[in-house]
């Protein structure tokens, strides 16, 4: 077996499992620690008998001996309100942070976009933006890339059990996150976003949609090749991210309707939003690690 | 039934939902005119916004004609008694439009989620409360739950801190007895101190018989918009209950006569198209489909060649929810695709 990042997820519950387990398969990543608050969680069970090593104490628990357990990422899995803190922690241990919160204190990523562009500037803490955001970026971006984009709105349309309490309680940074890496990184002039919690039975899988507005009438040929384009991208790490609509045009809207099933890992396939996220953050980490391999940066405290 | 001498607060509603029929197309000047006359009416209430509320201008519900704080600092500043509000459903605005509102001078914000999401709404209720607005919890498509869980959710609004929760049929979907239900239950669960509110919509024609058997089973605020101006066949038309109210004895200190004349003089003039029971406005009632469906159904029929009707009873199936309007074209484009029209 050739070597491996290795790597510690903090927030054992559902977003962290999933990432738990697709971590596990990665031929560049090695999942070591599972970081929890709660000493009885399922999560840290899970983890433990997986064979990471796990704590109860946060991230202080972790702390003192991660740097000897050769940690160099770590996965933000908890919430915005604790990200920082976590993050300052394991930056001072020389790793980085890939954040899935949507705290939003590092740079964007949307692995499609502007991965490379993440891994090359080398930041110690990078943002996942948001699971609307990493479903719908890319095909704000697919359309900036061929003209120019004035406004850019997306409706992410998520089912009741796939929403947690983390995003219920401050669905607010849901959609200003969301707004702002519609504008930063899917290159609109001006971005919305806009969630939708749907309880129906069995839970509906996750929809977005995808309006922009162009500035000159749309190239329609050159955008349904772009949007076609970055739909095999997201597939390599999303294969259930699929067209099922569009792009429609009028005047000079472009809309694209999207659904996203998930894996099935942990999460169930309708929960595409969340996996998207945890696929996205992957995504990332390998980057990274292999980035590291390579020798060609050194995660080092800021 | 004896409603002799009950007071309730009547909220109309035509500078909010009526921007649903009107594309949220109103003037500042229009707003300015309408609120005007609610207020020589004795209106204690008025809601004012896009029709989805703070934060509704977008592609997906439409742009409006002027932003929500324009609208909002026009009326404020033109109101003595009747006090104005806005509505915010989270997920679409946030609390930096609540904070803008309140800076406009509202008095009251309703925050509305769909029935079984009211988890969602602890954090702008919970501001909303630290800024001693009077604060509404507001659940739509209250018929899809049953009166139990239903109460359950308004409860949680309660423990947020609204001072005051509503139970609205977004759908125009349900029969007085499903109103006097679940207003019923909530009446005896919720503190006495909280207020109940009803918001119908007339998609059945029972907007004005709901509200009263809402009246009668405990609720002391209601929904309505003069001239029925609002989403579907628009809301309880608030002239046609206060002539009731008033044969029943109910108190609401409006100018019976006066809102009459608002209707004829200023909203039916101001309509686009009347407002009225037609075909699809009835299958939003029938099947229970949100009404502001109404219009992007109407639009999304025409322009793939299908039948309106057919549209609204499969969101009905569905189960959709309110906001999303975006599946309308989705669904209009699979329906167009198996029907061999693209």
């Amino acid at each position: 077996m050739s070597e491996k990042i290795k790597v510690a997820i903090i927030g054992p519950g559902n977003i962290g499992t999933d990432l738990l387990m697709k971590a596990m398969r990665s031929e560049v990543i090695e999942p070591v620690w599972m970081v929890g608050v709660i000493p009885d969680s399922p999560g840290l069970a899970r983890a433990r008998e997986m064979g990471l090593k796990t704590t109860a104490e946060g991230v202080d628990g972790m702390l003192p001996t991660m740097k000897e357990d050769g940690v160099q990422i770590c996965f933000d899995a908890t919430s915005a309100y604790v990200h920082a803190e976590n993050s300052r922690k394991v930056n001072a241990e020389d790793a980085v942070m890939i954040d899935l919160t949507p705290a939003a204190i590092g740079p964007f990523c949307v692995p499609p976009v502007n991965l490379a562009e993440a891994v090359n500037t080398k930041a110690m803490n990078v943002n996942m933006v948001t699971c609307g955001g990493q479903a719908t970026i890319p095909m704000v971006a697919a359309v900036s890339r061929v003209q120019k984009v004035n406004y850019g709105e997306i409706v992410a349309t998520v089912s009741s059990k796939s929403a947690g309490p983390g995003t219920r309680k401050n669905i607010d940074e849901f959609t200003r996150t969301t707004a702002a890496g519609i504008e930063s990184v899917g290159g609109a002039g001006e971005g919305k976003a806009i969630i939708i919690i749907n309880p129906a039975e069995p839970p509906l899988m996750m929809r977005d949609t995808i309006h922009c507005l162009t500035e000159e009438e749309p190239d329609q040929q050159a955008i349904i090749d772009s949007v076609n384009e970055m739909i095999v991208e997201v597939q390599k790490y999303v294969p259930g991210y699929t067209l099922k609509n569009g792009p429609v045009f009028d005047g000079n809207r472009v809309s694209i309707y999207m659904e996203v099933e998930g894996l099935g890992d942990f999460l169930p396939k309708y929960a595409g939003n969340l996996d998207i996220m945890t696929a996205a953050g992957l995504r990332t980490a390998e980057m990274y690690a292999e980035e590291i391999l390579a020798g060609r940066f050194v995660p080092t405290a800021p | 039934m004896n409603l002799e001498g009950k007071k309730v607060t009547i909220h109309d509603m035509c500078l909010r939902d009526g921007m649903h029929p009107k594309r949220h197309q109103i003037s500042v000047e229009e707003m300015v005119t309408v609120a005007r006359a609610m207020d020589d009416a004795g209106m204690p209430m008025i809601e004012v916004t896009h029709g989805d509320g703070l934060g509704g201008r977008s592609v997906n519900y439409g742009f409006p004609a002027a932003s929500d704080e324009e609208y909002l600092r026009a009326v404020c500043g033109v109101v003595n008694k009747t006090k104005v509000s806005a509505l915010l459903i989270p997920g679409i605005g946030t609390v930096d439009h609540l904070k803008m509102a309140a800076d406009c001078g509202i008095h009251t914000i309703r925050v509305a989620t769909h029935c079984t999401e009211a988890d969602v709404s602890e954090q702008h209720i919970g501001m909303a409360t630290e800024m001693k607005l009077d604060t509404v919890g507001f659940l739509m498509m209250a018929h899809m739950i049953e009166a139990e869980p239903l109460v359950e959710q308004l409860k949680l609004m309660e423990s947020y801190g609204a001072n005051c929760v509503y139970i609205t049929d977004s759908a125009g979907y349900m029969l007085p007895e499903h109103v006097t239900e679940r207003v019923a239950l909530a009446r005896s669960v919720l503190k006495p101190e909280t207020e109940l509110g009803f918001h119908g919509h007339h998609n059945l024609s029972l907007g004005v018989w709901n509200s009263v058997a809402a009246i009668e089973a405990g609720a002391n605020r209601i929904d309505g918009s003069i001239a029925g101006l609002g989403a579907g066949a628009g809301n309880t038309p608030l002239e046609v209950l206060l002539a009731v109210l008033e044969r029943m004895g109910v108190i609401t200190g409006i100018d019976l006569f006066k809102a009459m004349d608002i209707a004829e003089e200023l909203i039916v003039p101001m309509m686009d198209e009347l407002v009225r029971i037609d075909r699809d406005a009835l299958t939003l009632g029938y099947a229970g489909v949100y009404s502001s469906f109404l219009l992007f159904a109407k639009r999304a029929a025409e322009k793939y060649q299908l039948s309106s009707r057919d549209i609204l009873m499969e969101l009905g199936r569905r189960r959709t929810v309110g906001g999303q309007e975006d599946m309308i074209e989705d669904l209009a484009l699979d329906m167009a695709r198996e029907q061999g029209k693209l």
